[in-house]
């Protein structure tokens, strides 16, 4: 018998969604018609959004800090760093200091540093809140209107706070919605009605199935995205829209932080640590990385751009 | 495709006598299909049909092993594509390789490292599995004598050299060891064949970025009755990843999914060509290396060759291999219950912790290595680390005081007093309540624990 490439037929696609509009350089995520390029041409090479805060956030690991430490008062200059030094195809900024614990800054204070990052920068945003399922919705309501027209991504809706406010937020003022759901397929697709219900479209959700770190169960992970983009491509419309990980989880590990002299330094352990858990989720079906550290950054985009061209 | 319980059933006697230990023939094979037992056990099988079923319980990847005795690695032998399926099997090989141009101390040393590397992780030992020796100098004595060197450690080989005279004499030296032979290739298929044959050695096959030419070659040597074969479609790396990628998979789906019995074998990468021809310094290159292995770790190597010894370039790379080989199906847990640190009397201070094997063996390596005295109750969340207990429930007031009743550590200690995970704070209140302890909420990671212990008790 002779060769042939094994190409499989999908009956499904992935849907495309765009990021960054209005003065903001679009990026687009998703759109694949087939697992691997050899199968079909794959349209989008993956994105990595650099990981930007509102504070100057006391807990975040050495190797990374001393990157940032001349910025980190001022987000907008911390996200112009990570774009024109780091090459960040995106800036994702994360209104930690909304939290009621951390320092309780009002949603219109987290609006006028969206604003600041809009200014500073011409690529799309991420905007994540703190994690506080009351005070989320409210902060990025103010925030998606400060952005209006950007189309930024709106981190995130989960069956955990009001998501219902969050999605209308994004309908109204043109922007997308993380789907966050924990480490659950089905979790993931009720979550994903849910917000279709609100008028959302295929086209403005990205979903987080979560990213457990390499060593800290990133087997659950693998096989949730492996499913996930299986049951998009065979026809499943509830899961037919392009995948987030939170890749920065790698630092959560201790052996992605913690000195001991047997491990070799951290400098280099913590960038790999993000590396591998990023690029494993990237060969899983992954378009989309919240990432930390500029090394990371680098290569996972360099390997990223091999697997679609 | 698997096969399944059904297909394995009808090929068995159906007596139903339980000589294989199963209640009946169905049971047996549905264990078989699972891979649970092993077909031997069915005594009153006739030979023909252990043959009918040895065929097609053979897994969709062969096994092959490379090395003797304790000297031994097998790899290969996976039946899926992606490991929720089912699970993988036989965890990718990981190997270092050395050379004949090496000083002899330099080799001695690089022997040294190889041999001793390790990590602990959950409870497992992580080492590597082989030594790839290296032909560089092209002489056939420097290799004879590296080869003869090696013949004395801990690991099995693989002798790399595409010249079958020096692969021949080497052969003479280590051959009764069964080596890995790479590599056969299209210009000397037939010698490395023969070699194969006469030492009954298993062979790697090289064909750079050309599967149906790889196809060609890997039916001639199955033709001359070679059947331990491994795959090598090249290792392209920087912007050839992408084509390296799509070979590993291409292969592997023909052998899982069409069952193309000239693909059916393990497969090599060598992140090493990352080191060897680069001009990064060592340390980008030892990134770039680990960044190659982990993405055919992800996708399908069976076998991979390293040039790096770094440990912390291998310390990923032996946790990505952990978390993609452990089994799906079974919850990865330690006994729930009482255990003790040091030495333990009636005022030592107790701990609770989960039996998630991660959290538990991450608190035994702190408590260890900071010499703490003390109990530590293990409470059964069917494997769940800490904080996914308490947002799954398992983690409760109630749960704990049964622990305590059980594990009677009220009759071993002289005081109510137990120091709970610090993102176990939330349930703090109520397994006060339930027990009737008093509980202290200790640090959030572990390895604070042990000076935690000495500043507050
Ligand atoms: C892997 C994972 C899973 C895996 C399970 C892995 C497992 N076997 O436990 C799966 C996918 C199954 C899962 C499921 C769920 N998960 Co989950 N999961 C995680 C993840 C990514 C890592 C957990 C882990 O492995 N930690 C590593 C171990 C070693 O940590 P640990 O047990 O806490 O131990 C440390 C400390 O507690 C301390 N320590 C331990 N013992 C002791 C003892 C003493 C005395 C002291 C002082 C300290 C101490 O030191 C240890 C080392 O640092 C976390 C996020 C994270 N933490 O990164 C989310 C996370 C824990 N999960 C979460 C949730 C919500 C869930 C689900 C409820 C979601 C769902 N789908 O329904 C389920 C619950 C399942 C259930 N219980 O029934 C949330 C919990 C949020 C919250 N606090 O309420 C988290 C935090 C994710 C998030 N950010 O939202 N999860
Ligand atoms: S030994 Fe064979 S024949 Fe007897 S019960 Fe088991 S499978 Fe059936």
């Amino acid at each position: 018998e002779d060769f042939k490439p094994p190409i499989q037929d999908y009956p499904g696609k992935v849907a495309e969604v765009q990021l960054g509009k209005g003065s903001r350089k679009p990026v687009y995520l998703g759109g694949q018609q087939a697992l691997y390029r050899f199968e079909e041409a794959q349209p989008n090479a993956p994105v990595v959004t650099f990981d930007v805060f509102d504070i100057p956030m006391p807990g975040l690991p050495r190797p990374i800090r001393e990157h940032f430490a001349d910025v980190m008062d001022h987000p907008g200059e911390w996200a112009k760093k990570a774009v024109n030094e780091f090459g960040a195809n995106m800036v994702t900024i994360h209104l930690i200091g909304t939290g009621p614990k951390v320092m309780d800054k009002s949603p219109r204070e987290a609006a006028n540093d969206i604003e600041e990052v809009l200014q500073a920068v011409d690529v799309p945003l991420v905007i994540g809140a703190s994690g506080d399922p009351v005070k989320d919705p409210l902060v990025l309501e103010k925030a998606a209107e400060a952005a209006q027209g950007e189309r930024c991504l709106l981190a995130s809706a989960n069956l955990d706070l009001d998501y219902q406010k969050v999605a209308q937020a994004a309908v109204n003022n043109d922007h997308a919605v993380l789907s966050w759901s924990i480490t659950d397929v089905n979790m993931q697709k009720t979550l994903n009605r849910y917000l279709l219900k609100e008028g959302l479209t295929q086209n403005d959700i990205v979903m987080d199935p979560t990213t457990c770190a390499l060593g800290y169960g990133i087997e659950f992970s693998i096989d949730i995205m492996t499913r996930t983009r299986l049951a998009a491509l065979k026809g499943d419309k509830d899961l037919q829209m392009p995948m987030s990980s939170g890749t920065t989880n790698a630092w959560g590990s201790r052996e992605a932080w913690m000195k001991k002299d047997e491990w070799g330094p951290t400098d280099y352990r913590g960038p790999i640590w993000e590396i591998f858990t990023g690029l494993t989720m990237m060969l899983n079906g992954v378009d989309i990385f919240m990432m930390l550290h500029p090394t990371s950054v680098k290569l996972l985009r360099e390997i990223g751009e091999t697997f679609v061209k | 495709m698997k096969v399944t319980a059904m297909d394995i059933y009808k090929l068995l006697p159906k007596t139903n006598c339980g000589d294989c230990g199963e209640a009946s023939c169905m049971a047996f094979a549905t264990k078989l299909s699972e891979k649970e037992t092993d077909l031997k056990l069915c005594t009153p099988l006739d030979p023909e049909g252990m043959e009918k079923l040895e065929k097609i319980l053979a897994p969709a990847v062969r096994e092959v092993k490379i090395g003797k005795g304790d000297k031994q690695v097998i790899i290969g032998g996976d039946e899926v594509l992606y490991r929720y399926e089912l699970t993988y099997y036989n965890p990718t090989a990981l190997v270092i390789d050395v050379h004949d141009e090496l000083e002899e101390s330099e080799l001695e040393e690089r022997i040294k490292i190889i041999e001793n590397t390790e990590f602990e992780r959950t409870g497992e030992l992580l080492t590597l599995d082989a030594i790839a020796v290296r032909n560089k100098s092209g002489d056939k004595n420097k290799f004879i004598k590296t080869v003869s060197r090696l013949k004395n450690s801990i690991y099995p080989l693989i002798l790399c050299t595409l010249d079958s005279d020096n692969m021949k004499a080497a052969l003479e030296v280590v051959g009764d060891e069964k080596p890995l032979i790479y590599a056969a290739t299209e210009k000397n298929l037939e010698e490395m064949g023969q070699l194969a044959l006469d030492y009954q050695c298993p062979v790697a096959l090289f064909v750079p970025g050309d599967l149906e030419k790889m196809k060609q070659l890997s039916h001639s040597l199955r033709s001359r009755g070679i059947k331990d074969i491994v795959l090598d479609p090249g290792t392209f790396v920087g912007e050839g990843m992408g084509d390296t990628l799509d070979n590993f998979v291409m292969i592997r789906r023909l052998a899982v999914e069409e069952k193309d019995e000239d693909f059916r074998f393990p497969i090599m990468g060598i992140p090493a060509l990352m080191r060897l021809d680069n001009t990064d310094d060592p340390v980008t290159k030892g990134i770039k290396e680990a960044t190659v292995a982990a993405t055919m770790l992800n996708k399908y190597a069976d076998i991979l060759i390293f040039n790096g010894t770094d440990i912390w370039e291998l310390i990923p790379v032996l946790t990505l291999r952990q978390g993609l080989f452990t089994d799906p199906r079974k919850p990865q847990t330690v006994d729930a219950g009482l255990y003790e640190f040091g030495d333990v009397n009636e005022d030592s201070p107790v701990l609770l912790t989960t039996n998630f094997a991660l959290t538990y063996y991450t608190v035994e390596g702190d408590l260890k290595s900071g010499k703490a005295n003390t109990y530590l109750l293990v409470l059964d969340t069917e494997g769940r680390a800490v904080d996914v207990s308490l947002a799954g429930g398992q983690l409760n007031g109630k749960s704990v005081a049964d622990l305590i009743k059980e594990t009677d550590i009220e009759n071993k200690v002289n005081h109510k007093k137990m120091v709970i995970p610090g993102l176990a704070a939330p349930v703090s209140g109520e397994i006060e309540d339930d027990s009737g302890w008093e509980v202290a909420v200790g640090p959030r990671d572990s390895s604070a624990v042990p000076d935690y212990l000495l500043e507050k008790l």
